[in-house]
């Protein structure tokens, strides 16, 4: 890992290395995505702690180090590395008009679940992954719940008054 | 008649057929798709894994039945249904099918204020409600910044209520694995214990469960004056209820039957399948997150970290049997170290003024006023805090858009993660013992779904 | 009961009739009450204290309940006691079907009767939109004092023959509101003065 003065980012396999309260956070390109995760396995990261995405369609002003285009949805992974107690973050761009992205359960098994989630509750699909299906909703449910344009389903409340 | 072509008749007049989540027959299935249910997927190399194109379907298929388990049903540790694929009363293949507590906690977290967040968050595992609250007041605090600002008191107060939340967890582990054995005594005995701790926790905190007491800046309210009396009533009983579980259970030759050699499961499986806890540290690996990664003050305690050897279902009580022998000396360790001062920070941006000053200062009551109804606003930023719960690593992810409510609030359940095991652990095994690998893995429901 | 001093008194010579009438609804009524069974629907949170409830402290074998019965032919009363998701609705209705009248339900939990701190996409807005329901109890969760009151409540309305009567006017459950009985302790939190 190369810290460098302020002037030049840093950088971990050639994605931009952030930080974000303290915690180390890399920003992957998703066509780099599938290569730095296999490096990343190398490093010593054995295990994905986390698989999910965020829906940025209302917060598209978010913040990004420079070099970094934004897109609707993030797919954010957490790893952690057992041997050297460390976190690291991976943040990866996916686009609405191509909401897809590589599978990683050939190298973490234990992603298919996290990964089905995503699919389930934002409509990203995952290539490679073995059972891409819903898994929180019912099998015929329309629509992708965590979605910022999918509305909450509040139905209006009556109150009536306390009782005496 | 096929399994599937039944399994359409009798569930498709009340909606409950799941089409593709189901389990599906060997015939609809590649190769790949078996050998990922059938839990092998792991341990093959490379190039066994490119002989499995030319793997036909198991020309045994015909005498395979596919059976389903749940969601209701009184094993299953709450709504969690299962398609076995059995062979005589051998389990070849497993599916987990969740969702049915789905309550959509993530969607509603993003509408609660972070204050509000706690109530939320609180009933996605139910059975240690207090961890839950930890972890988002933690993440809120490292997006506010305060993390490192927060009162010793009220530290030490979190990591009490936390360890004994964790003795009340695997009391309630310790009951209902033993009546899912079929030890029925143990049910009543493991939900006494449970009772105490829980009107301890009703005297400090107003509920006896989702009691949201845990917020960001320290807790809501300070300790009863008697509070050490009621740990120490605690602590003086419970240690021979132990020694009698340990005599009715761990060394009784039926329960070591049952439990020992069921649900094994590798170090590199569990490393792989990303299970933390007690079944990562059952295969033999020493990974707890107050040890590895310590958070608040567990640094200064002294403690053990329990593991097993080998991976079974009997290190898995094992070693939550421990755990509540050693989250009692935790507690031990806590009490004489508690110090005095404030409960929550002095932070007004965070913490509600005393009810007692809403009466006397106009500041103090829009200051109320405000941060009830608006909620105070949180920096721009995203992070991800992890505690070890008593399933495992329960992490909390929040992005926020400096606004009051989260932009994103994700929660890491450790049982979601651990029930990906059960396939592995269930293969080859008999029928009988499914419900024994249910019981060891600890699922709760509401997390896994939430 | 005179009979009951007399056997105490004088033991079997007390009976000086050895012949009890009654009706035999009122016999039915009688036992039907006492030993209703319950089927297991625990859900979520509401389960656990459900279970608590029928744990040493709370105890409800007093009541004739201890026997959950896995098995929904064998039951008498269901407590939904959780969260009820959309998913989770038709398998609700499905067990509910199973069950042999007469049965009963009780909806345990605010989430349960109404949707509680859920009024989102993902829960029903109240078990009563799939199931009929005869008791509501309270709480998030109820305490088992709740629970008991309820559960006491749905006894009382058997044994009175009420619940049968309401069945047979409105064809829907009996949709008794119960308030809700705050547990023991009465220790006051301390909001504190700092």
């Amino acid at each position: 890992m190369s810290t460098e003065a302020s002037t030049t980012p840093a950088t971990l396999h050639g994605c931009l290395l952030g930080d974000s309260r303290g915690q180390a956070v890399l920003f992957v390109p998703k066509p780099a995505y599938m290569a730095t995760m296999k490096k990343l396995v190398d490093d010593g990261f054995e295990m994905c702690v986390d698989l999910t995405a965020v829906d940025f369609l209302t917060h598209a002003s978010r913040t990004l180090p420079d070099g970094v285009a934004p897109e609707r949805f993030e797919v954010v992974v957490n790893l952690l590395s057992l041997s050297k107690r460390e976190r690291l973050r991976v943040r990866v761009q996916v686009s609405e008009s191509d909401p897809s992205i590589e599978s990683l359960f050939d190298l973490y098994p234990g992603t298919e679940a996290m990964e089905r989630e995503a699919f389930d509750m934002f409509g990203i699909s995952f290539a490679g992954h073995p059972d891409l299906t819903r898994i929180l909703m019912p099998e015929d449910w329309q629509g992708h719940p965590l979605r910022k344009d999918y509305a909450q389903g509040r139905i209006p409340v009556q109150f009536k008054g306390a009782a005496s | 008649m096929t399994p599937r072509e039944s399994d359409t008749i009798i569930s498709a007049a009340a909606g409950t057929n799941e089409g593709n989540q189901e389990l599906r027959s060997r015939s609809e299935l590649t190769a790949k798709e078996v050998m990922r249910e059938v839990g092998a997927v792991l341990r093959m190399s490379e190039a066994d894994a490119a002989l499995l194109a030319e793997v036909e379907a198991d020309p045994g298929e015909d005498q395979t039945m596919i059976i389903n388990m749940g969601p209701q049903h009184p094993s299953t540790h709450g709504v969690l249904r299962l398609m076995l694929e059995l062979k005589g009363e051998t389990v070849l293949r497993c599916k987990p099918i969740i969702g049915y507590l789905h309550t959509g906690m993530e969607k509603t977290g993003e509408s609660l204020t972070f204050m509000q967040g706690g109530t939320n968050v609180t009933r996605m595992d139910y059975l240690s409600p207090l961890n839950n609250e930890l972890v988002f007041s933690m993440a809120t605090e490292k997006l506010l910044g305060i993390d490192g600002d927060i009162p010793e008191r009220a530290v030490w107060i979190r990591m009490l209520l936390s360890e004994l939340n964790r003795m009340s967890s695997h009391l309630l582990f310790m009951a209902s694995n033993g009546m899912d054995i079929g030890a029925v005594s143990m049910m009543l005995y493991g939900w006494r214990e449970r009772e105490v701790v829980l009107r301890f926790f009703q005297k400090v905190t107003g509920l006896r469960m989702n009691h949201n007491f845990i917020r960001p800046g320290g807790v809501a309210a300070d300790l009863p004056a008697d509070w050490r009396d009621d740990v120490m009533s605690i602590l003086d009983m419970l240690p021979d209820r132990l020694g009698e579980y340990d005599v009715l259970m761990t060394n009784q030759p039926i329960w070591r039957e049952r439990l020992q050699g069921v649900g094994v499961i590798t170090q590199a499986e569990a490393i792989a399948l990303g299970a933390t806890g007690p079944i990562l540290r059952s295969t033999g690996l020493a990974w707890d997150l107050r040890r590895d990664m310590p958070y608040m003050h567990y640094d200064e305690l002294e403690f053990d970290v329990i593991v097993g050897s080998y991976g079974d279902a009997f290190d898995r009580y094992a070693i939550r049997l421990n755990e509540i022998r050693e989250s009692m000396r935790i507690v031990r360790q806590i009490l004489d170290r508690v110090p005095s001062g404030d409960y929550r920070i002095q932070d007004k941006k965070v913490t509600p003024p005393p009810r007692a000053r809403i009466d006397e200062s106009m500041e103090a009551l829009i200051h109320h006023f405000k941060i009830f109804t608006e909620g105070f606003k949180v920096p721009e930023g995203e992070v991800y805090v992890a505690i070890e719960s008593p399933r495992g690593e329960i992490g909390c992810y929040i992005a926020s858009d400096g606004s009051p409510t989260p932009y994103r609030m994700h929660v890491r359940a450790p049982s979601f993660v651990n029930v990906q095991a059960l396939p592995h652990m269930m293969r080859g095994g008999l029928v009988a013992d499914a419900v024994a690998v249910i019981s060891s893995i600890d699922p709760v429901l509401g997390e896994v779904d939430r | 009961m005179g009979v009951v001093r007399n056997v105490l008194d004088d033991g079997l010579e007390g009976i000086d009739h050895n012949f009890l009438t009654g009706r035999i609804e009122d016999l039915v009524k009688w036992s039907r009450s006492r030993s209703s069974w319950g089927a297991t629907f625990g859900l979520a949170c509401c389960a656990i204290e459900m279970m608590g409830t029928g744990a040493p402290h709370y105890d409800l074998a007093r009541f004739g309940m201890e026997v959950f019965r896995a098995s929904p032919r064998q039951a008498d009363i269901m407590i939904v006691a959780g969260r009820v998701s959309q998913k989770m609705a038709p398998v609700l209705r499905q067990v509910y079907d199973q069950m042999m009248e007469p049965k009963w339900v009780i909806s345990m939990g605010v989430c349960a009767s109404s949707g509680g701190m859920f009024n989102n996409y993902a829960i029903v807005q109240g078990v009563d939109q799939v199931v009929p329901v005869d008791v509501y109890a309270p709480g998030c969760p109820p305490t088992p004092e709740t629970l008991i009151h309820a559960i006491e409540t749905l006894h009382q309305l058997i044994e009175d023959g009420e619940i049968m009567r309401r069945r047979a006017t409105s064809g829907a459950g009996a949709n008794v509101h119960i308030q809700e009985v705050p547990a023991g302790i009465t220790t006051p939190v301390i909001l504190g003065s700092r």
